[in-house]
């Protein structure tokens, strides 16, 4: 159901998000028209979902950011559904993702400094509800953040 | 910070329908704009595609561990790695590994294409353990 065009339109959209429309119609060689249409289309597929802002942290005052490993006591039947309701509450979270792996579950939270981060970690992290083992890596540095799809 | 939010959850708003949403006028909301622009509060924006209605079925994270410290340089192994396509955010991490990727696929066995022919060919990769995602949340932050 996707053509070569659709795929030409989102990998340049991909690279280029804020263009303008009738920018990225030159690059697919199509009129702006064409393209809104075929976008509104996609929309409506549910395959394009918009566009968000991507948000430095830093730049507003935290500086620390840590990936928690979290890994999960299975005996408990609702573990992963308590445990995902009490991490959303703490809105220095950023990201919660759960995995089939070596570990359950991923927190991302920002901090303003290490004190902040300690403090957070001692007593919002940790008085979340059955945990059985955590780990910390903490962010250095961002390479790539864009999540493009190869299409 | 409430511009900030509603940033984070549609980036096309124009400023006039930004500003209505907020109670703000267009100009008084392009003037907020401009000024977290300029303060760098925006790395860019995100397009968001439905991985696995356009064929991505598979998303891993990796978290990969350089095999020789000190000689093999960060630069070679970061430059390798931010080329591959499959690889959507890469991070240098401190911690039990050093970097940490997400790697879309279309499935399982295209995951072990790209983790045989790509990331373990990088130089200097070591460890890596793999950990599929199965579901993802994304929240505001302290806003």
């Amino acid at each position: 159901m996707l053509d070569d065009l659709d795929r030409r339109i989102l990998r340049t959209l991909q690279y280029t998000p804020d263009a303008a429309m009738h920018e990225i119609a030159d690059r697919c060689g199509l009129t702006a028209a064409k393209v809104t249409r075929r976008l509104d289309k996609l929309r409506d597929a549910g395959l394009y979902r918009g566009q968000e802002a991507v948000v430095d942290w830093a730049a507003l005052g935290f500086e620390v950011s840590v990936s928690l490993r979290i890994t999960l006591d299975k005996t408990q039947a609702r573990a992963f559904d308590e445990f995902h309701a009490a991490a959303r509450d703490v809105p220095e979270v950023t990201e919660i993702q759960t995995f089939l792996g070596r570990v359950d579950v991923r927190l991302f939270v920002v901090a303003r400094d290490m004190a902040h981060y300690q403090m957070l970690y001692r007593d919002r992290i940790l008085t979340l509800p059955h945990i059985s083992d955590i780990e910390a890596l903490m962010l250095v540095s961002t390479l790539k953040s864009d999540e493009r799809l190869p299409l | 910070m409430a511009l900030v939010k509603a940033m984070q959850r549609d980036a096309t708003q124009s400023a006039g329908a930004l500003g209505r949403d907020l109670g703000l006028s267009q100009p008084a909301t392009w003037r907020r704009l401009q000024k977290l622009q300029a303060a760098g509060v925006f790395k860019g924006r995100r397009v968001k595609l439905d991985a696995e209605k356009l064929g991505f079925g598979v998303t891993v994270f990796l978290g990969v561990k350089l095999a020789t410290k000190g000689r093999v340089s960060l630069d070679d192994f970061e430059r390798a790695v931010i080329a591959i396509p499959e690889v959507q955010t890469a991070e240098h991490m401190l911690g039990l590994y050093d970097y940490r990727l997400r790697v879309v696929a279309r499935d399982l066995a295209d995951f072990e294409r790209i983790l045989r022919r790509r990331i373990m060919t990088l130089p200097g990769a070591g460890d890596v353990e793999a950990n599929v995602l199965l579901s993802e949340e994304r929240l505001p932050g302290p806003l």
